[in-house]
């Protein structure tokens, strides 16, 4: 590993001075889980590395008045999936973070570099999809915030610009009565990468008819993606177990797999139209029954 | 390159060192501590040989900066119990249960097992399992961990995560019973 200067900053401002100061040589590190497997591989060489976890102000999970959620960037995976604040807000996103990794890593690993780190098949960024999250980032001349669709641009590579901090990701209110899943398939171990990840969420009106519908898939192509033309075939219509794996046959022409030790390209595409189904057709099942009684 | 000093609690005892900025925490810990209890296996973060305790909460040495560990409270395999003491419920089932083969895994596996009885005094077989699933062994396999683990659980009561003086002399050497 390349000898750098740590500076364990303790403000947003001071980070952001740091960052000014030391600009393309200078890296934030949350938890540090990929950047120092990063930096051991030499594939990112700072010669000045930022620390973020004495900033109080980034850590820490809160329900936003009027029902959404913020957490801040640098709390830890295991803090998202323990809060009382994630379960109240969605608890399928609370499942989708349980299921990261092991629980060493969701130990150390956070929420926000989990994002700025870009890995398309990492768990957080489909489920972060389904429910219209958006990032919020911090510079000098004020904030922005990101919708997650439009966040990665390409494989490790993500819309946050030079002189940013990424500083929370916030969750909107979700519409009542709306059902949400996230399924992944792992053929090898329960803590791999996915072959394939997909979150879902879906409101069925009482007439049968979907009102709202959130396609989003991990592992899928050089960046996580949201299915937009599996959704536009699902909005507004009658919703039936046909009328899902009609819709995630479009699936196939969304992703742009590779090649790898977790299967082929054509192998993912099947795939993934295949659990999209699963992911659907499992959403169908609830809404009907909660119908039922 | 920056160099830091840490003040942090290892095994119950306050420490103080020097560190470059680069130093990873499994080096801090075997390498300038001489505390080499504390295995180092894949170095990625996946096999679990590492694993040490950061302020109650399990964590892989080989992806820790060592700065991250100012102001907290570390544990390690030597820290569980005190020289020349008995060893922990969790340690006496490991050795009665034929929990571990040739050993190298061991640490990690009862650093991270130590941690869930003390989050979840009694776990479910599948709740071991899941908590465990990131620490490997390629003796022995799993079966004699998990026994391991469920025996422990049933005779421990719920106890907070040991910060007991640690054998700053070298390793130790005790097997319950003998």
């Amino acid at each position: 590993m390349r000898e750098f200067d740590f500076h364990p900053a303790t403000s947003t401002a001071e980070a952001l001075d740091l960052l000014g100061r030391y600009g393309d040589d200078a890296h934030f590190m949350a938890g540090g889980t990929s950047l120092m497997l990063m930096m051991q591989q030499g594939l990112v060489q700072p010669g000045h590395v930022v620390g973020l976890r004495n900033i109080r102000e980034l850590r820490g999970v809160r329900s936003v008045p009027g029902g959404g959620l913020e957490i801040g960037a640098t709390t830890t995976h295991r803090e998202v999936e323990r809060a009382k604040e994630t379960s109240a807000y969605c608890p399928t996103l609370a499942e989708n973070f349980s299921r990261i990794a092991t629980v060493r890593i969701r130990n150390q690993a956070t929420i926000g570099g989990n994002l700025v780190h870009a890995d398309p098949a990492q768990d957080p960024p489909p489920m972060l999809l389904a429910l219209d999250a958006e990032a919020v980032v911090a510079s000098k001349s004020g904030e922005r915030a990101i919708p997650i669709d439009g966040f990665f641009e390409d494989f490790f590579q993500t819309a946050v610009r030079e002189g940013e901090l990424l500083t929370a990701v916030r969750f909107p209110r979700l519409p009542d009565g709306v059902l949400t899943t996230y399924v992944k398939f792992l053929p090898r171990t329960e803590d791999d990468y996915a072959t394939v990840s997909v979150a879902a969420a879906l409101k069925l009106g009482t007439d049968g008819r979907c009102e709202h519908v959130r396609v989003a898939l991990g592992s899928a192509g050089p960046t996580p993606i949201r299915a937009h033309q599996v959704e536009d075939a699902l909005s507004g219509k009658q919703i039936t177990p046909q009328a899902i794996d009609d819709a995630a046959e479009l699936v196939r022409e969304e992703v742009d797999p590779i090649d790898d030790v977790r299967g082929s390209a054509r192998y993912k595409r099947e795939m993934a139209r295949v659990w999209t189904s699963r992911a659907l057709r499992g959403l169908l099942e609830r809404s009907n029954g909660r119908q039922g009684g | 390159m920056s160099t830091h000093e840490l003040r942090f609690t290892l095994n119950g005892e306050p420490r103080q060192v020097s560190v470059p900025a680069h130093r990873r925490l499994i080096d801090l810990i075997r390498e300038d501590l001489a505390l080499t209890g504390t295995k180092e296996g894949c170095s990625v973060g996946v096999c679990g040989a590492c694993t040490v305790i950061v302020d109650g909460n399990t964590m892989s040495a080989c992806l820790l900066p060592a700065t991250y560990v100012d102001g907290a409270t570390v544990t390690t395999i030597e820290g569980l119990s005190p020289e020349g003491g008995p060893l922990t419920p969790l340690q006496d089932a490991f050795i009665r249960h034929g929990g571990f083969q040739c050993g190298i895994c061991t640490p990690g596996q009862i650093m991270a097992a130590t941690a869930l009885l003390a989050e979840n005094p009694h776990p479910t077989v599948d709740e071991v399992k899941r908590w465990m699933m990131g620490n490997l062994c390629r003796c022995t396999g799993y079966y004699k961990i998990v026994e391991s683990i469920m025996a422990a659980a049933e005779v421990s009561a719920p106890v907070p995560i040991p910060a007991g003086a640690a054998g700053l002399s070298g390793p130790t050497h005790r097997i319950a019973g003998s």
